[in-house]
């Protein structure tokens, strides 16, 4: 089986820090997934990201889309990668030119792809494409950016990408900048062209609440490095990486049972000094034994749909394969997607 | 969570209303909002974007600048009304009384001056009689108060972390003990575990200083962890006011409760709901109640009359009709979830 898109051993360097340091994913052809990738800021999650889009090239490692080499591409097969791997960035000011309505960023793709032969046609497959995000094509068409809100903004960014029909849209921090009341509504949409259109979406994100919602897999990196990874139910719902578990506990849940609690994460400056080849966390860790200074950990498999690079699990498996979607666990069908009722 | 105090409250704020000048009349950006707050207690102000809330922290401390203005309403400080006082009395009393975090320490710091400076700069301003050996002894002690060596007052904004900038600009504004302190989205551009050490940070300084904090945000699990009272804006109003477990628990504003079940938490795969619809236009705000176009429950009444802010359980107070005939907010309909999806 070929992946729809794989990273293989990938690590980036800018002189002498490294932002990513041998990553190894793959994301199945014959199955639409969504996959979180999760960390904090520097961890190497937006680098990732940037490589499956083809922006940036790996220090070491490949990108293979399809099995096809990144590097290695006919500018036609890259014409095709270009149009099936889809971007939606984080902010949805900065993507428009104030100066044109926002009818530019749907026409040019329907232009420089050429995916209509008639105007009417282009203007069916634009309409479309912001219907299927919930937006009034009467509404928003001839518009300027400024005449709409943040929400509507992005949307018609995730239309942009539904227009080029991709494999894959991958969503770069997509609502960090929408505010709470519609980042639900956002999320949500891109969960339906998932099932409905069968796209897969990667969603780089460092809010772990939404990566449970929406997602069935999650990779956790920190510094570059792979901290744990598997189905989001056993990673966000109980996390083994001392810094999953970190991060989770982290989070401000809207549950006063659920409290932070008073204690203060030591900030310990003093192992920051000490040699470490082992685990980037070593320094921050409350569990650090003297093992974890000496060598990275390998990728331990606690249970069979989650890895963790920690050696607090060292008496369990290591996964034998370097990829993460190993332990990956198969997208389960919908939810009935109204199951709320109060 | 800071207990109550039973002294009097340290600010009253008496039907404030701020405007913006525009060419289509006057944006009502915050409109006729009172509260109240005691010595030590901690108030979350939440809001979607445009709700009014920045221009809210913004007119707290008589910073509001064309074409803002505050049109009405008292800012009674420690018994003094900041509408009253000369241009000299502000600036005596901000950052002596009144303090301000801004959103995004990163641009309120100078670039170009060392931390222990900018720092100095703030208090001599205050206490001009200061000795140099003082005013340095002070930075420190500072500094440690939100956990930063000494070290880093020697360095310039650059050479320091998003947290640690965060960190320095609540170290300026505690530096004078002010009695109030307002924090606009503190930590909206870190990630969450960074988010939660400034918080804990915040709340520590303000348990030593006795001070009262008004916590500006769009995110109510941020507001729930750190908040003992939960005032909630909409459209330039305050449409709910209220202890933060009974907020949470038992919202009696229709809004409130859209708001709060737009939260997906990390226990169980629900949908995701939004709320349906988008604030009107602060210059254009519908008749009666601004939230009746969105509202589940809207009758004739909210499309005539505005509601006030009336009690509407113990230490609840909601503006809206529903009180005081009803005694709990009705279940929301499922169809205005689905509404809310595309």
């Amino acid at each position: 089986m070929t992946a729809l898109i794989e990273v293989q051993g990938v690590s980036k360097r800018y002189g002498a820090f490294t932002a990513l340091d041998d990553v190894t994913l793959s994301l199945s052809d014959t199955q639409p997934s969504m996959t979180a990738i999760a960390g904090e800021s520097g961890s190497g999650k937006t680098t990732l990201a940037r490589m499956m889009l083809g922006f940036i090239d790996p220090s070491a490692g490949g990108v293979f889309y399809r099995g096809k080499d990144l590097a290695t591409m006919s500018p036609g097969e890259k014409r095709q990668f270009r149009r099936e791997v889809q971007p939606v960035f984080q902010d949805p000011f900065e993507v428009f030119n104030p100066f044109y309505h926002i009818d530019h960023v749907l026409v040019t793709p329907v232009k420089r792809y050429r995916l209509a032969d008639s105007k009417s046609k282009a203007q069916a497959l634009i309409e479309d494409a912001l219907k299927s995000v919930g937006l009034r094509p009467q509404d928003t068409l001839g518009r300027f950016p400024h005449e709409l809100s943040g929400g509507q903004r992005q949307r018609i960014m995730v239309a942009r990408a539904v227009l080029l029909r991709p494999k894959l849209i991958v969503a770069d921090e997509p609502v960090s900048m929408v505010d709470a009341s519609l980042r639900a509504t956002i999320l949500d949409e891109l969960r339906t062209l998932n099932r409905e259109l069968g796209i897969s979406i990667v969603y780089i994100t460092h809010d772990l609440t939404t990566a449970f919602q929406i997602c069935d897999n999650i990779v956790v990196l920190y510094r570059g490095t792979v901290a744990e990874a598997g189905a989001v139910e056993q990673v966000i719902g109980a996390p083994k990486h001392p810094y999953s578990q970190l991060l989770v506990s982290s989070i401000p849940l809207p549950d006063l049972d659920k409290a932070w609690g008073g204690e203060e994460i030591p900030v310990t400056e003093a192992n920051a000094a000490r040699r470490n080849d082992g685990c980037k966390f070593a320094p921050r860790c409350p569990h650090v034994m003297d093992m974890c200074w000496q060598a990275p950990p390998p990728k331990f498999m606690p249970d069979s749909q989650r890895l963790a690079t920690c050696y607090l699990y060292r008496d369990a498996p290591v996964s034998p394969d370097p990829d993460c979607a190993a332990v990956f666990r198969p997208p389960v069908e919908a939810v009935a997607r109204i199951t709320q009722q109060v | 969570m800071a207990t109550r105090t039973s002294s009097d409250p340290v600010l009253v704020v008496d039907k404030l209303s701020v405007h913006y000048q525009t060419s289509k009349g006057p944006a009502k950006a915050v409109n006729e909002v009172s509260f109240s707050l005691r010595p030590g207690e901690r108030l979350g102000l939440i809001g979607e974007s445009g709700s009014g809330k920045t221009t809210m922290g913004t007119a707290l401390m008589r910073l509001t600048r064309p074409p803002g203005r505050i049109v009405s309403g008292s800012i009674m400080l420690d018994g003094r009304d900041l509408m009253t006082l000369s241009a000299g009395e502000l600036r005596e009393a901000r950052l002596r009384d009144i303090a301000l975090i801004p959103q995004g320490a990163m641009s309120a710091l100078n670039p170009v001056m060392r931390l222990e400076e900018q720092m100095i700069d703030a208090i001599i301003a205050h206490r001009p009689g200061m000795r140099r050996a003082e005013l340095v002894a002070r930075v420190v002690e500072l500094l440690r108060n939100v956990g930063l060596a000494p070290e880093v007052a020697r360095r310039y904004p650059h050479e320091l972390s998003g947290g640690m900038k965060q960190r320095a600009a609540m170290a300026i504004a505690t530096s004078l003990s002010p009695k109030v302190i307002i924090a606009d989205e503190p930590t909206s551009a870190l990630d969450v575990v960074v988010q939660r050490q400034v918080m804990q940070t915040l709340g520590r300084l303000q348990d030593g200083l006795g001070a009262a904090v008004v916590l500006i945000g769009h995110d109510m699990g941020l507001i729930a962890q750190f908040a003992d009272t939960v005032g909630v804006m909409y459209a330039g109003r305050l449409v709910e006011i209220g202890p933060v477990r009974q907020m949470i628990k038992s919202p009696k504003h229709p809004y409130t409760k859209l708001l709060v079940d737009s939260l997906p938490g990390i226990e169980v795969k629900q949908a995701l709901t939004g709320i349906p619809g988008l604030p009107p236009p602060l210059v254009d705000l519908p008749p009666g109640c601004s939230f009746n176009p969105r509202c589940p429950f809207a009758f004739d009444r909210c499309r005539r009359e505005t509601p006030l802010l009336l009690d509407a359980g113990p230490d609840q107070f909601a503006a809206c009709h529903l009180y005081p005939e009803h005694s709990t907010l009705p279940p929301i309909p499922a169809r205005v979830y689905q509404e809310a999806l595309p």
